[in-house]
Protein backbone atom coordinates (compact mmCIF):
# COMPACT_ATOMS: atom_id res chain seq x y z
CA UNK A 1 0.00 0.00 0.00
CA UNK A 2 2.96 2.26 0.22
CA UNK A 3 3.80 2.68 -3.42
CA UNK A 4 4.16 6.26 -4.58
CA UNK A 5 0.87 8.10 -5.00
CA UNK A 6 -0.06 10.25 -7.99
CA UNK A 7 0.23 13.99 -7.47
CA UNK A 8 -3.50 14.69 -7.12
CA UNK A 9 -3.99 11.97 -4.54
CA UNK A 10 -1.01 13.33 -2.62
CA UNK A 11 -2.51 16.81 -2.45
CA UNK A 12 -5.85 15.43 -1.23
CA UNK A 13 -4.02 13.39 1.38
CA UNK A 14 -2.13 16.44 2.65
CA UNK A 15 -5.39 18.37 2.83
CA UNK A 16 -7.11 15.63 4.85
CA UNK A 17 -4.15 15.28 7.22
CA UNK A 18 -3.88 19.02 7.81
CA UNK A 19 -7.58 19.28 8.70
CA UNK A 20 -7.31 16.28 11.00
CA UNK A 21 -4.31 17.87 12.64
CA UNK A 22 -6.25 20.89 13.95
CA UNK A 23 -7.70 19.33 17.15
CA UNK A 24 -4.31 17.79 17.94
CA UNK A 25 -2.21 20.93 17.65
CA UNK A 26 -4.59 23.84 18.13
CA UNK A 27 -5.34 23.30 21.87
CA UNK A 28 -1.66 23.51 22.80
CA UNK A 29 -1.23 26.61 20.65
CA UNK A 30 -4.34 28.14 22.23
CA UNK A 31 -3.09 27.30 25.72
CA UNK A 32 0.23 29.05 25.23
CA UNK A 33 -1.03 32.10 23.35
CA UNK A 34 -3.97 32.66 25.71
CA UNK A 35 -1.68 32.44 28.73
CA UNK A 36 0.16 35.46 27.32
CA UNK A 37 -3.02 37.51 26.85
CA UNK A 38 -4.36 39.86 29.51
CA UNK A 39 -7.46 38.39 31.20
CA UNK A 40 -9.70 40.86 29.37
CA UNK A 41 -8.53 39.61 25.97
CA UNK A 42 -8.99 35.91 26.67
CA UNK A 43 -12.67 35.93 25.76
CA UNK A 44 -12.42 38.61 23.10
CA UNK A 45 -14.60 38.06 20.07
CA UNK A 46 -13.65 37.26 17.41
CA UNK A 47 -10.87 35.31 19.16
CA UNK A 48 -7.33 36.36 18.32
CA UNK A 49 -4.82 33.70 17.35
CA UNK A 50 -1.96 35.78 18.70
CA UNK A 51 -2.02 37.93 21.84
CA UNK A 52 -2.40 41.61 20.92
CA UNK A 53 -0.35 42.75 23.87
CA UNK A 54 1.64 39.74 25.12
CA UNK A 55 2.69 39.77 28.76
CA UNK A 56 3.76 37.46 31.55
CA UNK A 57 1.36 38.81 34.19
CA UNK A 58 -0.47 35.50 34.53
CA UNK A 59 2.83 33.66 34.94
CA UNK A 60 3.83 35.88 37.85
CA UNK A 61 0.52 35.22 39.58
CA UNK A 62 1.01 31.46 39.20
CA UNK A 63 3.92 31.71 41.64
CA UNK A 64 2.14 34.22 43.92
CA UNK A 65 -1.05 32.23 44.41
CA UNK A 66 0.51 28.87 45.22
CA UNK A 67 3.92 27.47 46.16
CA UNK A 68 4.19 26.55 42.48
CA UNK A 69 7.98 26.25 42.37
CA UNK A 70 7.83 23.78 45.26
CA UNK A 71 5.03 21.85 43.52
CA UNK A 72 7.04 21.80 40.32
CA UNK A 73 10.00 20.39 42.20
CA UNK A 74 7.75 17.77 43.85
CA UNK A 75 6.48 16.50 40.50
CA UNK A 76 9.94 16.58 38.98
CA UNK A 77 11.80 14.71 41.68
CA UNK A 78 9.00 12.16 42.16
CA UNK A 79 8.95 11.42 38.42
CA UNK A 80 12.75 11.07 38.30
CA UNK A 81 12.92 8.80 41.36
CA UNK A 82 10.03 6.68 40.06
CA UNK A 83 11.64 6.37 36.64
CA UNK A 84 15.06 5.32 37.96
CA UNK A 85 13.50 2.98 40.51
CA UNK A 86 11.21 1.38 37.94
CA UNK A 87 14.07 0.88 35.48
CA UNK A 88 16.11 -0.86 38.18
CA UNK A 89 13.31 -3.06 39.50
CA UNK A 90 11.79 -3.97 36.14
CA UNK A 91 15.04 -4.62 34.30
CA UNK A 92 16.29 -6.92 37.07
CA UNK A 93 13.02 -8.83 37.32
CA UNK A 94 12.61 -8.90 33.54
CA UNK A 95 16.16 -10.19 33.15
CA UNK A 96 15.68 -12.93 35.74
CA UNK A 97 12.39 -14.12 34.26
CA UNK A 98 13.89 -14.17 30.76
CA UNK A 99 17.41 -15.55 31.29
CA UNK A 100 17.82 -17.31 34.62
CA UNK A 101 16.28 -20.70 35.37
CA UNK A 102 15.01 -21.09 38.89
CA UNK A 103 12.46 -23.22 40.66
CA UNK A 104 8.91 -21.85 40.62
CA UNK A 105 9.75 -19.35 37.94
CA UNK A 106 6.53 -19.64 35.98
CA UNK A 107 4.31 -19.55 39.03
CA UNK A 108 6.11 -16.48 40.35
CA UNK A 109 5.82 -14.82 36.96
CA UNK A 110 2.07 -15.38 37.04
CA UNK A 111 1.90 -13.86 40.53
CA UNK A 112 3.65 -10.76 39.21
CA UNK A 113 1.49 -10.64 36.06
CA UNK A 114 -1.76 -10.29 38.03
CA UNK A 115 -0.70 -6.66 38.41
CA UNK A 116 -1.33 -6.22 34.68
CA UNK A 117 -4.94 -7.20 35.07
CA UNK A 118 -5.84 -5.00 38.01
CA UNK A 119 -6.32 -1.28 37.39
CA UNK A 120 -4.78 0.68 40.24
CA UNK A 121 -8.18 2.26 40.95
CA UNK A 122 -9.43 -1.10 42.21
CA UNK A 123 -6.94 -1.16 45.06
CA UNK A 124 -6.92 2.54 45.96
CA UNK A 125 -9.15 2.13 49.04
CA UNK A 126 -7.04 -0.54 50.82
CA UNK A 127 -3.79 1.09 49.69
CA UNK A 128 -4.93 4.37 51.21
CA UNK A 129 -5.77 2.54 54.42
CA UNK A 130 -2.38 0.77 54.46
CA UNK A 131 -0.46 4.01 54.04
CA UNK A 132 -2.70 5.66 56.60
CA UNK A 133 -1.85 2.90 59.11
CA UNK A 134 1.83 3.39 58.42
CA UNK A 135 1.48 7.15 58.97
CA UNK A 136 2.53 7.84 55.37
CA UNK A 137 -0.47 9.76 54.07
CA UNK A 138 0.31 13.36 53.17
CA UNK A 139 3.84 12.26 52.30
CA UNK A 140 5.27 11.41 48.90
CA UNK A 141 5.99 7.80 49.85
CA UNK A 142 2.82 6.31 48.30
CA UNK A 143 3.51 8.17 45.05
CA UNK A 144 7.02 6.70 44.92
CA UNK A 145 6.70 3.21 46.38
CA UNK A 146 3.55 2.00 44.62
CA UNK A 147 4.64 2.90 41.06
CA UNK A 148 8.16 1.49 41.53
CA UNK A 149 7.17 -1.80 43.14
CA UNK A 150 3.48 -2.24 42.42
CA UNK A 151 1.18 -2.65 39.45
CA UNK A 152 2.59 0.16 37.22
CA UNK A 153 6.05 -1.46 37.11
CA UNK A 154 4.62 -4.85 36.18
CA UNK A 155 4.05 -3.70 32.61
CA UNK A 156 7.65 -2.45 32.58
CA UNK A 157 8.88 -5.83 33.82
CA UNK A 158 6.86 -7.56 31.12
CA UNK A 159 8.33 -5.34 28.38
CA UNK A 160 11.88 -5.86 29.70
CA UNK A 161 11.38 -9.61 29.81
CA UNK A 162 10.12 -9.66 26.23
CA UNK A 163 13.24 -7.76 25.24
CA UNK A 164 15.74 -9.90 27.14
CA UNK A 165 14.25 -13.08 25.68
CA UNK A 166 15.39 -11.96 22.23
CA UNK A 167 19.07 -11.70 23.20
CA UNK A 168 21.16 -14.53 21.72
CA UNK A 169 22.38 -17.07 24.27
CA UNK A 170 25.93 -17.13 22.83
CA UNK A 171 26.57 -13.61 24.11
CA UNK A 172 26.23 -14.68 27.70
CA UNK A 173 27.98 -18.00 27.24
CA UNK A 174 31.07 -16.27 25.93
CA UNK A 175 31.04 -13.84 28.85
CA UNK A 176 30.53 -16.69 31.27
CA UNK A 177 33.66 -18.39 29.98
CA UNK A 178 35.49 -15.22 30.96
CA UNK A 179 34.28 -15.81 34.50
CA UNK A 180 31.52 -13.21 34.77
CA UNK A 181 28.89 -13.78 37.45
CA UNK A 182 25.18 -13.20 37.08
CA UNK A 183 25.17 -9.61 38.18
CA UNK A 184 28.04 -8.78 35.84
CA UNK A 185 26.20 -10.51 32.97
CA UNK A 186 23.14 -8.41 33.68
CA UNK A 187 24.98 -5.16 34.27
CA UNK A 188 27.71 -5.35 31.64
CA UNK A 189 26.21 -7.43 28.86
CA UNK A 190 22.40 -7.35 28.94
CA UNK A 191 21.66 -3.81 30.16
CA UNK A 192 23.81 -1.96 27.61
CA UNK A 193 22.07 -3.93 24.84
CA UNK A 194 18.66 -3.12 26.28
CA UNK A 195 19.01 0.62 25.81
CA UNK A 196 16.03 0.97 23.39
CA UNK A 197 13.72 -0.92 25.73
CA UNK A 198 15.02 1.00 28.74
CA UNK A 199 14.43 4.29 26.92
CA UNK A 200 10.86 3.37 26.07
CA UNK A 201 10.09 2.15 29.58
CA UNK A 202 11.78 5.22 31.08
CA UNK A 203 9.84 7.66 28.94
CA UNK A 204 6.49 6.11 29.68
CA UNK A 205 7.21 5.73 33.36
CA UNK A 206 8.12 9.41 33.56
CA UNK A 207 4.95 10.47 31.71
CA UNK A 208 2.80 8.21 33.87
CA UNK A 209 4.20 9.68 37.07
CA UNK A 210 4.02 13.25 35.72
CA UNK A 211 0.31 12.76 34.88
CA UNK A 212 -0.78 10.98 38.04
CA UNK A 213 -3.89 12.70 39.39
CA UNK A 214 -6.13 10.37 41.41
CA UNK A 215 -3.36 9.20 43.76
CA UNK A 216 -2.05 12.68 44.67
CA UNK A 217 -5.52 14.00 45.44
CA UNK A 218 -6.24 10.93 47.56
CA UNK A 219 -2.97 10.93 49.52
CA UNK A 220 -1.91 14.59 49.75
CA UNK A 221 -3.58 17.41 51.66
CA UNK A 222 -0.89 20.07 52.19
CA UNK A 223 -0.43 22.47 49.23
CA UNK A 224 3.37 22.45 49.70
CA UNK A 225 3.33 18.71 48.97
CA UNK A 226 1.02 18.84 45.94
CA UNK A 227 2.13 17.68 42.53
CA UNK A 228 1.51 19.67 39.35
CA UNK A 229 -1.71 18.11 38.00
CA UNK A 230 -3.26 18.57 41.41
CA UNK A 231 -1.95 22.14 41.74
CA UNK A 232 -3.29 23.15 38.30
CA UNK A 233 -6.90 22.77 39.33
CA UNK A 234 -6.47 24.87 42.48
CA UNK A 235 -6.23 28.22 40.69
CA UNK A 236 -9.82 29.28 41.30
CA UNK A 237 -11.43 32.56 42.24
CA UNK A 238 -13.54 33.29 45.32
CA UNK A 239 -16.56 31.63 43.70
CA UNK A 240 -14.73 28.44 42.79
CA UNK A 241 -14.62 29.38 39.10
CA UNK A 242 -11.31 28.84 37.28
CA UNK A 243 -8.95 31.80 36.85
CA UNK A 244 -8.40 31.02 33.21
CA UNK A 245 -5.36 33.14 32.49
CA UNK A 246 -3.51 31.77 35.53
CA UNK A 247 -4.64 28.16 34.91
CA UNK A 248 -3.50 28.33 31.31
CA UNK A 249 -0.15 29.83 32.30
CA UNK A 250 0.37 27.09 34.88
CA UNK A 251 -0.78 24.45 32.38
CA UNK A 252 1.74 25.79 29.85
CA UNK A 253 4.50 25.56 32.43
CA UNK A 254 3.51 21.95 33.09
CA UNK A 255 3.13 20.89 29.48
CA UNK A 256 5.86 22.73 27.59
CA UNK A 257 9.07 21.23 29.09
CA UNK A 258 7.96 17.67 28.39
CA UNK A 259 6.72 18.67 24.95
CA UNK A 260 10.07 20.31 24.18
CA UNK A 261 12.02 17.21 25.25
CA UNK A 262 9.69 15.13 23.11
CA UNK A 263 10.28 17.25 20.00
CA UNK A 264 14.04 16.75 20.36
CA UNK A 265 13.85 13.06 21.21
CA UNK A 266 10.80 12.06 19.19
CA UNK A 267 12.61 9.26 17.35
CA UNK A 268 13.39 7.59 20.67
CA UNK A 269 9.79 8.06 21.79
CA UNK A 270 7.95 6.81 18.79
CA UNK A 271 10.37 4.10 17.75
CA UNK A 272 10.83 2.96 21.31
CA UNK A 273 7.11 2.53 21.61
CA UNK A 274 6.77 0.80 18.27
CA UNK A 275 9.77 -1.33 19.16
CA UNK A 276 8.37 -2.57 22.42
CA UNK A 277 5.26 -3.16 20.24
CA UNK A 278 4.23 -5.49 23.05
CA UNK A 279 4.42 -8.58 20.93
CA UNK B 1 11.89 -26.03 51.65
CA UNK B 2 12.18 -29.73 52.35
CA UNK B 3 14.26 -30.20 49.25
CA UNK B 4 16.53 -27.42 50.30
CA UNK B 5 16.92 -29.01 53.74
CA UNK B 6 17.78 -32.36 52.20
CA UNK B 7 20.23 -30.77 49.81
CA UNK B 8 21.96 -29.01 52.65
CA UNK B 9 22.34 -32.22 54.71
CA UNK B 10 23.76 -33.93 51.71
CA UNK B 11 26.22 -31.15 51.04
CA UNK B 12 27.26 -31.07 54.68
CA UNK B 13 27.74 -34.84 54.73
CA UNK B 14 31.24 -35.19 56.19
CA UNK B 15 31.84 -38.69 54.87
CA UNK B 16 34.60 -38.64 52.33
CA UNK B 17 33.68 -39.32 48.75
CA UNK B 18 35.55 -41.54 46.40
CA UNK B 19 38.00 -38.87 45.36
CA UNK B 20 38.29 -37.55 48.89
CA UNK B 21 36.99 -34.05 48.11
CA UNK B 22 33.79 -32.41 49.36
CA UNK B 23 31.46 -30.91 46.80
CA UNK B 24 30.89 -27.25 47.79
CA UNK B 25 27.30 -26.20 48.57
CA UNK B 26 27.46 -23.07 46.43
CA UNK B 27 27.65 -24.67 43.02
CA UNK B 28 27.41 -22.37 40.02
CA UNK B 29 23.88 -23.61 39.48
CA UNK B 30 22.77 -22.78 43.03
CA UNK B 31 24.41 -19.41 42.90
CA UNK B 32 22.52 -18.72 39.69
CA UNK B 33 19.20 -19.71 41.23
CA UNK B 34 19.84 -17.45 44.19
CA UNK B 35 20.63 -14.60 41.78
CA UNK B 36 17.29 -15.25 40.07
CA UNK B 37 15.39 -14.97 43.35
CA UNK B 38 17.27 -11.85 44.38
CA UNK B 39 16.64 -10.21 41.01
CA UNK B 40 12.89 -10.71 41.18
CA UNK B 41 12.62 -10.04 44.91
CA UNK B 42 11.72 -6.31 44.76
CA UNK B 43 9.08 -6.82 42.07
CA UNK B 44 7.68 -9.89 43.79
CA UNK B 45 7.54 -8.14 47.15
CA UNK B 46 5.83 -5.15 45.51
CA UNK B 47 3.29 -7.36 43.74
CA UNK B 48 2.37 -9.09 46.98
CA UNK B 49 2.33 -5.93 49.12
CA UNK B 50 0.76 -3.45 46.70
CA UNK B 51 -1.33 -5.66 44.41
CA UNK B 52 -2.34 -9.01 45.90
CA UNK B 53 -2.87 -8.03 49.55
CA UNK B 54 -4.88 -4.91 48.62
CA UNK B 55 -6.94 -7.02 46.23
CA UNK B 56 -7.80 -9.46 49.02
CA UNK B 57 -8.49 -6.53 51.35
CA UNK B 58 -10.90 -4.97 48.85
CA UNK B 59 -13.05 -8.09 49.03
CA UNK B 60 -12.74 -8.17 52.83
CA UNK B 61 -13.68 -4.49 53.23
CA UNK B 62 -16.65 -4.89 50.93
CA UNK B 63 -18.31 -6.97 53.66
CA UNK B 64 -17.81 -4.24 56.25
CA UNK B 65 -19.32 -0.95 57.17
CA UNK B 66 -16.56 1.47 57.76
CA UNK B 67 -16.99 5.06 58.75
CA UNK B 68 -13.62 6.74 58.81
CA UNK B 69 -14.84 9.87 60.57
CA UNK B 70 -16.54 7.95 63.37
CA UNK B 71 -13.73 5.41 63.45
CA UNK B 72 -16.16 2.49 63.30
CA UNK B 73 -15.49 -0.71 61.42
CA UNK B 74 -17.78 -3.73 61.66
CA UNK B 75 -18.95 -6.61 59.55
CA UNK B 76 -22.27 -6.20 57.78
CA UNK B 77 -22.44 -9.36 55.72
CA UNK B 78 -23.69 -8.73 52.22
CA UNK B 79 -25.32 -5.40 53.07
CA UNK B 80 -23.03 -3.43 50.79
CA UNK B 81 -23.90 -5.72 47.90
CA UNK B 82 -27.61 -5.31 48.62
CA UNK B 83 -27.04 -1.55 48.69
CA UNK B 84 -25.26 -1.89 45.37
CA UNK B 85 -28.25 -3.66 43.83
CA UNK B 86 -30.63 -1.00 45.21
CA UNK B 87 -28.42 2.03 44.52
CA UNK B 88 -30.62 4.33 42.41
CA UNK B 89 -27.53 6.03 40.97
CA UNK B 90 -25.78 2.85 39.86
CA UNK B 91 -27.67 2.18 36.61
CA UNK B 92 -26.85 5.70 35.46
CA UNK B 93 -23.22 5.25 36.48
CA UNK B 94 -22.92 1.99 34.56
CA UNK B 95 -24.64 3.52 31.55
CA UNK B 96 -22.22 6.45 31.61
CA UNK B 97 -19.27 4.06 31.96
CA UNK B 98 -20.45 1.92 29.05
CA UNK B 99 -21.17 4.97 26.90
CA UNK B 100 -17.71 6.34 27.58
CA UNK B 101 -15.95 3.03 26.94
CA UNK B 102 -17.79 2.17 23.74
CA UNK B 103 -17.51 5.70 22.38
CA UNK B 104 -13.84 5.91 23.22
CA UNK B 105 -12.89 2.51 21.84
CA UNK B 106 -14.80 2.92 18.58
CA UNK B 107 -13.56 6.47 17.91
CA UNK B 108 -10.04 5.85 19.12
CA UNK B 109 -9.40 2.64 17.19
CA UNK B 110 -10.97 3.81 13.93
CA UNK B 111 -9.21 7.18 14.02
CA UNK B 112 -5.90 5.55 14.99
CA UNK B 113 -6.16 3.06 12.14
CA UNK B 114 -7.18 5.74 9.63
CA UNK B 115 -4.29 7.98 10.67
CA UNK B 116 -1.84 5.08 10.54
CA UNK B 117 -2.94 4.09 7.03
CA UNK B 118 -2.76 7.70 5.80
CA UNK B 119 0.66 8.27 7.36
CA UNK B 120 1.97 4.98 6.06
CA UNK B 121 1.83 6.35 2.51
CA UNK B 122 5.06 7.55 0.96
CA UNK B 123 4.73 11.19 1.85
CA UNK B 124 7.20 13.99 2.34
CA UNK B 125 7.04 15.30 5.89
CA UNK B 126 5.24 12.25 7.26
CA UNK B 127 7.67 12.09 10.19
CA UNK B 128 6.75 15.66 11.16
CA UNK B 129 3.03 14.91 10.80
CA UNK B 130 3.45 11.77 12.90
CA UNK B 131 5.16 13.80 15.61
CA UNK B 132 2.36 16.36 15.63
CA UNK B 133 -0.39 13.75 15.85
CA UNK B 134 1.50 12.07 18.67
CA UNK B 135 2.25 15.29 20.56
CA UNK B 136 -0.89 15.41 22.79
CA UNK B 137 0.28 12.12 24.35
CA UNK B 138 3.15 13.99 26.00
CA UNK B 139 1.16 17.07 27.00
CA UNK B 140 0.32 16.53 30.65
CA UNK B 141 -3.20 15.17 31.02
CA UNK B 142 -4.67 17.78 33.35
CA UNK B 143 -3.13 20.63 31.33
CA UNK B 144 -4.69 19.21 28.15
CA UNK B 145 -8.04 18.82 29.87
CA UNK B 146 -7.95 22.36 31.26
CA UNK B 147 -7.40 23.81 27.79
CA UNK B 148 -10.29 21.84 26.39
CA UNK B 149 -12.46 22.96 29.29
CA UNK B 150 -11.56 26.50 28.29
CA UNK B 151 -12.34 25.85 24.62
CA UNK B 152 -15.64 24.08 25.34
CA UNK B 153 -17.28 26.82 27.41
CA UNK B 154 -20.39 28.59 26.22
CA UNK B 155 -18.31 31.56 25.07
CA UNK B 156 -15.15 29.51 24.43
CA UNK B 157 -13.05 28.92 21.35
CA UNK B 158 -15.06 26.07 19.83
CA UNK B 159 -18.28 28.08 19.78
CA UNK B 160 -16.41 31.15 18.56
CA UNK B 161 -15.19 29.03 15.66
CA UNK B 162 -18.70 27.70 15.00
CA UNK B 163 -20.03 31.26 15.11
CA UNK B 164 -17.74 32.19 12.22
CA UNK B 165 -19.62 29.70 10.03
CA UNK B 166 -22.97 30.86 11.40
CA UNK B 167 -23.72 28.00 13.81
CA UNK B 168 -24.65 28.64 17.42
CA UNK B 169 -22.91 26.03 19.55
CA UNK B 170 -24.39 24.54 22.72
CA UNK B 171 -22.93 24.88 26.19
CA UNK B 172 -20.94 21.71 25.63
CA UNK B 173 -20.16 20.77 29.22
CA UNK B 174 -23.62 21.55 30.57
CA UNK B 175 -25.76 19.35 28.33
CA UNK B 176 -26.37 15.73 29.35
CA UNK B 177 -25.36 14.21 26.03
CA UNK B 178 -22.96 16.86 24.82
CA UNK B 179 -20.93 16.74 28.06
CA UNK B 180 -20.31 13.01 27.69
CA UNK B 181 -19.46 13.34 24.02
CA UNK B 182 -17.07 16.18 24.91
CA UNK B 183 -15.24 14.07 27.48
CA UNK B 184 -14.88 11.21 24.99
CA UNK B 185 -13.60 13.47 22.22
CA UNK B 186 -11.09 15.23 24.48
CA UNK B 187 -9.73 11.86 25.55
CA UNK B 188 -9.58 10.51 21.99
CA UNK B 189 -7.41 13.39 20.78
CA UNK B 190 -5.22 13.07 23.86
CA UNK B 191 -4.22 9.46 23.38
CA UNK B 192 -5.03 8.28 19.88
CA UNK B 193 -1.37 8.85 18.95
CA UNK B 194 -0.34 5.84 21.04
CA UNK B 195 -2.55 3.44 19.09
CA UNK B 196 -1.59 5.16 15.84
CA UNK B 197 2.09 4.36 16.45
CA UNK B 198 1.33 0.74 17.31
CA UNK B 199 -0.72 0.44 14.11
CA UNK B 200 2.03 2.07 12.06
CA UNK B 201 4.53 -0.46 13.36
CA UNK B 202 2.13 -3.27 12.48
CA UNK B 203 1.46 -1.89 8.99
CA UNK B 204 5.17 -1.81 8.31
CA UNK B 205 5.28 -5.54 9.00
CA UNK B 206 2.82 -6.34 6.19
CA UNK B 207 4.81 -7.65 3.20
CA UNK B 208 4.60 -5.36 0.15
CA UNK B 209 4.39 -8.31 -2.24
CA UNK B 210 0.91 -9.17 -0.99
CA UNK B 211 -0.39 -5.81 -2.18
CA UNK B 212 1.42 -6.12 -5.46
CA UNK B 213 -0.08 -9.55 -6.06
CA UNK B 214 -3.53 -8.24 -5.16
CA UNK B 215 -3.14 -5.30 -7.54
CA UNK B 216 -2.24 -7.73 -10.32
CA UNK B 217 -5.40 -9.67 -9.48
CA UNK B 218 -7.36 -6.44 -9.87
CA UNK B 219 -8.32 -5.88 -6.23
CA UNK B 220 -9.07 -2.24 -5.38
CA UNK B 221 -7.55 -0.38 -2.46
CA UNK B 222 -10.54 -0.84 -0.15
CA UNK B 223 -10.65 -4.56 -0.88
CA UNK B 224 -6.92 -4.82 -0.23
CA UNK B 225 -7.41 -3.04 3.07
CA UNK B 226 -10.17 -5.40 4.19
CA UNK B 227 -8.65 -8.62 2.85
CA UNK B 228 -4.94 -8.07 3.51
CA UNK B 229 -4.28 -5.24 5.91
CA UNK B 230 -6.93 -5.90 8.53
CA UNK B 231 -6.30 -9.67 8.88
CA UNK B 232 -2.54 -9.23 9.03
CA UNK B 233 -2.62 -6.56 11.70
CA UNK B 234 -5.43 -8.21 13.68
CA UNK B 235 -3.14 -9.12 16.61
CA UNK B 236 -2.34 -5.42 17.02
CA UNK B 237 -6.03 -4.53 16.74
CA UNK B 238 -6.78 -6.98 19.53
CA UNK B 239 -3.97 -5.68 21.72
CA UNK B 240 -4.87 -2.02 21.25
CA UNK B 241 -8.53 -2.75 21.89
CA UNK B 242 -7.71 -4.51 25.18
CA UNK B 243 -5.45 -1.65 26.29
CA UNK B 244 -8.01 0.96 25.24
CA UNK B 245 -10.99 -0.77 26.88
CA UNK B 246 -9.19 -1.25 30.19
CA UNK B 247 -7.83 2.31 29.97
CA UNK B 248 -11.30 3.68 29.26
CA UNK B 249 -12.61 2.20 32.51
CA UNK B 250 -9.93 4.10 34.42
CA UNK B 251 -10.86 7.60 33.22
CA UNK B 252 -10.86 9.95 36.18
CA UNK B 253 -8.89 13.19 35.83
CA UNK B 254 -10.79 14.26 32.71
CA UNK B 255 -14.14 13.83 34.48
CA UNK B 256 -12.90 15.53 37.64
CA UNK B 257 -11.57 18.53 35.72
CA UNK B 258 -14.18 18.90 32.96
CA UNK B 259 -17.55 18.02 34.48
CA UNK B 260 -17.24 16.73 38.07
CA UNK B 261 -19.57 13.97 37.00
CA UNK B 262 -22.31 16.36 35.90
CA UNK B 263 -24.61 17.69 34.71
CA UNK B 264 -26.76 15.59 37.03
CA UNK B 265 -24.87 12.31 37.04
CA UNK B 266 -24.55 12.08 33.29
CA UNK B 267 -20.74 11.80 33.30
CA UNK B 268 -20.30 10.00 36.62
CA UNK B 269 -18.36 6.94 35.49
CA UNK B 270 -17.58 4.06 37.83
CA UNK B 271 -14.12 5.19 38.97
CA UNK B 272 -15.36 8.71 39.63
CA UNK B 273 -18.30 7.33 41.63
CA UNK B 274 -15.92 5.06 43.55
CA UNK B 275 -13.75 8.07 44.39
CA UNK B 276 -16.77 10.10 45.52
CA UNK B 277 -18.14 7.33 47.75
CA UNK B 278 -14.81 6.47 49.36
CA UNK B 279 -12.97 9.76 49.59
CA UNK B 280 -15.68 12.43 49.49
CA UNK B 281 -18.49 10.73 51.42
CA UNK B 282 -16.08 8.49 53.42
CA UNK B 283 -18.06 5.31 52.72
CA UNK B 284 -15.01 3.08 52.51
CA UNK B 285 -16.96 -0.17 52.71
CA UNK B 286 -19.22 0.82 49.84
CA UNK B 287 -16.21 2.21 47.95
CA UNK B 288 -14.58 -1.21 48.29
CA UNK B 289 -17.76 -2.84 46.97
CA UNK B 290 -17.63 -0.59 43.92
CA UNK B 291 -13.96 -1.56 43.52
CA UNK B 292 -14.96 -5.22 43.45
CA UNK B 293 -17.50 -4.39 40.75
CA UNK B 294 -14.84 -2.56 38.73
CA UNK B 295 -12.46 -5.49 39.12
CA UNK B 296 -15.08 -7.98 37.94
CA UNK B 297 -15.94 -5.85 34.90
CA UNK B 298 -12.27 -5.59 33.91
CA UNK B 299 -11.80 -9.31 34.46
CA UNK B 300 -14.80 -10.29 32.34
CA UNK B 301 -13.90 -7.90 29.52
CA UNK B 302 -10.31 -9.10 29.41
CA UNK B 303 -11.31 -12.76 29.36
CA UNK B 304 -13.94 -12.15 26.66
CA UNK B 305 -11.49 -10.25 24.47
CA UNK B 306 -8.87 -12.92 24.98
CA UNK B 307 -11.33 -15.59 23.90
CA UNK B 308 -12.28 -13.57 20.84
CA UNK B 309 -8.65 -13.76 19.80
CA UNK B 310 -9.26 -17.26 18.48
CA UNK B 311 -12.15 -16.05 16.35
CA UNK B 312 -10.80 -13.03 14.63
CA UNK B 313 -7.08 -12.96 14.93
CA UNK B 314 -5.55 -14.17 11.72
CA UNK B 315 -2.61 -16.52 12.05
CA UNK B 316 0.02 -16.89 9.41
CA UNK B 317 0.67 -20.57 8.95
Amino acid sequence: MSHKLPRRARLVLYGVLLVLLVPFVFPTWWMVTSSLKPASEIFAFPPSLLPGDPGFGAYERVFDLQPFAQQYWNSMYIAVVVTIGTLAVSSMAGYAFARIRFRGQNALFLVVLTGLLIPSEVTIVPLFQMFNDWGLTDTHWPLVLVPILGAPSVLATFIMRQFFITLPAELEEAARMDGLGRFALYWRIALPLARPALAAVGIFTFLHSWNLYLEPIVYLSTPEKFTLPQALTQFTDAYGGPMWDVQLAAASLTALPVLAVFVFAQRQFVEGLAHTGLK
Amino acid sequence: MATLERARTKAADPRPRGDGSRRPFWTARRRDQLAGYLFIAPQLLGSVLFVLIPLVLVFWYSFHEWNVLAGSFHGVGADNYRALADDPKLPGVLRATAFFSVGLVVLNLSLALALAVLLNQKLRGSIVLRTLFFSPVVVSLVAWTIVWGFLLQKNGGINAGLDLIGVEGPNWLRGETSSMISVVVVQVFKNVGLNMVLFLAALQGVPRELYEAATVDGAGRWRQFLRITVPLISPTILLTSIITVVGSLQVFAQIAVLTQGGPGNSTTVLVYYLYQQAFEFHHFGYGATLSVLLFLIVLVLTVVQWQMRKKWVFHES
